[in-house]
């Protein structure tokens, strides 16, 4: 059966054209049916549109779209939103004010058959941390805890597609600390999809498996976090910010020294860390800006991370005295923002292998 | 004993009055309130319009046009015949009828006012937590503008008490039908009964009070409850 075929590739197809007098979003996506997909924008390119759009609470004729196999719109037909299977956290956290924490999460739980409830209430407290804000009233909460309660009470309906549209955007740099572990946890321990919209490359790099970048109204690319990142016909590589995301396992520590080892399919690097137990996943960010490249592999440095790559393409950087250099460590993409001197002092050129010397390692979680 | 016979039937057919209009303004203002809040048509104006009407009109044109729209010659009028439930002016539910139409603007406008207030966003985070639209109306709507159900209760309650010019077109003078405090405070002073008009007077002014010094000292404590 077709259906059955669904269920083993799980996916999201959307198709939608909508246009309000100057504004048009035109969008065709095929997006993976589990992990963080983030909408990545300014604001105006048209990702809360998109995200309201499927979630069916504006509704746009001509429209088609598809999850994990089940066709919540196509022409005239249209799944309205409260029989979609989602959880949708707004950007203000929108709890209801006549009811307290536990009463709001229970609000979308027992709307839910028990048969279907995957999630149950302990695991959801648990999970974002508000045992002890269960018996307050709304107005009594900080904005981050708040949207901590939010999320749970989204997560308590065990949808099968979780919407989050700036959840974080609406709070300052601490009370967005705050959560963003929480949100770490989601992606490591449930098995949801998510999608994600930000206007935060931080927030990216945290949490996406997968990156939308929408651009007036256009999708400018959809593909894998590492490998979009590393695209230089993207915006996302010109900016002095540009880096790419690598995802690794622990492979031990060296207590002398507090340095992590973390293994990644292009080698090793070492960053400066307390001891984690081996083999658990992380996340690191490494910067354009702080790789160098060498020809040979020196060990007479002060930089502590080499790994052999092979230039794949290059392009212009965002001054006329750079490039960006794209390489490749055994299939992981890494971006590289060198002078163009350096470039023809060691005669650089695509193919050519080379040492990738790293700067600075942050780790991202 | 300060009230006579007749006053007491008056007093009573006064309450009866305000108590079924009011009932039956929340049940048609409700719906009428929640669709002027959200609807985009362009008959929101005029609607409206109509619904404020009562507030700036003469009451006495108001029942001059029900008298001639529900009397025997009158549309509204024919119908009722034909239906075979008489004629509605001079009746009990006639009186209904019209205050129910004159009353119309102080449930209409504080439940409108509510819903407007609660906009759009409870209503989208209701529907992505499974609610139907009218699981949203009772769980969600309801409780969050009781504030606004409340003031429309008491001022529709208040206003169709105080009503004479309305009554007195339609419902005329008929003891225990249509005869209600503000008639027969009329009918007192017209006789020269100051002492019973003092009373029934004195009653209505104490009472309009207590009800709108419930209405706004809810409001301020409620103001001071966040």
């Amino acid at each position: 059966m077709a259906s059955d075929m669904h269920k083993e590739t799980p996916a999201l197809r959307a198709r939608f054209h909508v246009a309000y007098g100057e504004f048009s979003l035109e969008a065709d996506l095929t997006l993976p049916g589990r992990g963080v997909t983030a909408l990545f924008g300014h604001s105006g390119s048209g990702k809360t549109t998109l995200l309201r759009a499927i979630a069916g609470l504006e509704r746009h004729p001509g429209a088609y779209l598809e999850v994990n196999g089940e066709v919540w719109q196509d022409g005239d037909q249209f799944l309205p939103t409260h029989q979609r299977p989602l959880g949708y956290v707004f950007q203000e956290a929108s709890l209801f004010a006549h009811l307290n924490v536990e009463r709001n999460l229970n609000f979308g739980l027992k709307r839910i058959p028990a048969a279907e409830r995957r999630v149950n209430l302990e695991q959801a407290v648990e999970l974002l941390g508000i045992g002890p804000l269960l018996h307050r009233q709304p107005d009594k909460l900080s904005g981050g805890e708040r949207q901590r309660v939010a999320i749970a009470r989204a997560l308590l309906t065990s949808p099968r597609l979780l919407l989050m549209d700036e959840p974080l955007a609406a709070l300052d740099g601490k009370r967005k600390a705050e959560i963003l572990p929480y949100l770490t946890r989601l992606r490591q321990e449930l098995d949801i999809p998510v999608l994600y919209v930000t206007h935060s490359p931080d927030e990216v790099a945290r949490l996406a498996d997968h990156l939308v970048l929408l651009d007036g109204g256009r999708v400018a690319a959809s593909g894998p976090l590492g490998e979009t990142l590393a695209r230089l016909d993207l915006p996302l590589a010109a900016g002095d910010d540009a880096g790419v995301v690598i995802e690794g396992s622990v492979a031990g520590h060296d207590d002398t020294y507090h340095l992590l080892a973390v293994d990644f399919p292009g080698g090793q690097v070492q960053v400066a860390h307390g001891p984690a137990p081996t083999g658990t996943r992380l996340r690191f960010q490494v910067r354009a800006r702080d790789v160098s490249l060498s020809l040979s592999a020196r060990d007479d440095s002060s930089i502590l991370n080499r790994v052999a790559a092979t230039i794949t393409s290059v392009a212009a950087a965002d001054t006329p005295a750079h490039r960006l250099v794209r390489l490749e460590a055994d299939g992981t993409p890494l971006l590289a923002r060198i002078t163009c001197r350096s470039w023809d002092q060691l005669e650089l050129q695509p193919g050519k292998r080379v040492w990738a010397q790293i700067k600075a390692v942050a780790l991202l979680a | 004993m300060p009230f006579g016979p007749d006053d007491w039937s008056a007093i009573r057919l006064t309450l009866k009055l305000a108590a079924t209009a009011t009932c039956l303004l929340l049940l048609l203002g409700t719906p009428l309130a929640w669709w002027l809040a959200r609807t985009r048509s362009w008959l929101k104006g005029p609607v409206g319009a109509v619904v404020a009407l009562p507030l700036v009109l003469p009451p006495t044109v108001l029942g001059f046009y029900l008298l001639v729209t529900l009397g025997p010659n009158g549309p509204v009028g024919q119908l009722t015949q034909s239906l075979g439930l008489g004629l509605l002016p001079f009746t009990f539910p006639g009186l209904v009828l019209a205050s129910v139409l004159y009353s119309m603007p102080f449930v209409v406008q504080p439940l409108q006012q509510a819903f407007d207030t609660l906009g759009e966003r409870p209503l989208e985070v209701a529907a992505t937590l499974r609610a139907s639209p009218w699981d949203t109306f009772f769980s969600v709507v309801l409780p969050l503008a009781r504030p606004g159900f409340i003031t429309a209760t008491i001022l529709g309650f208040a206003h169709t008490v105080g009503e004479f010019g309305v009554v007195l077109m339609i419902g005329g003078n008929i003891p225990d039908k249509t005869r209600v405090v503000s008639v027969q405070i009329y009918d007192h002073v017209e006789a020269l009964e100051y002492t019973q008009a003092h009373w029934l007077a004195g009653g209505m002014l104490l009472f309009s009070f207590l009800v709108l010094l419930a209405l706004y000292g809810s409001k301020a404590r409620s103001r001071h409850g966040f």
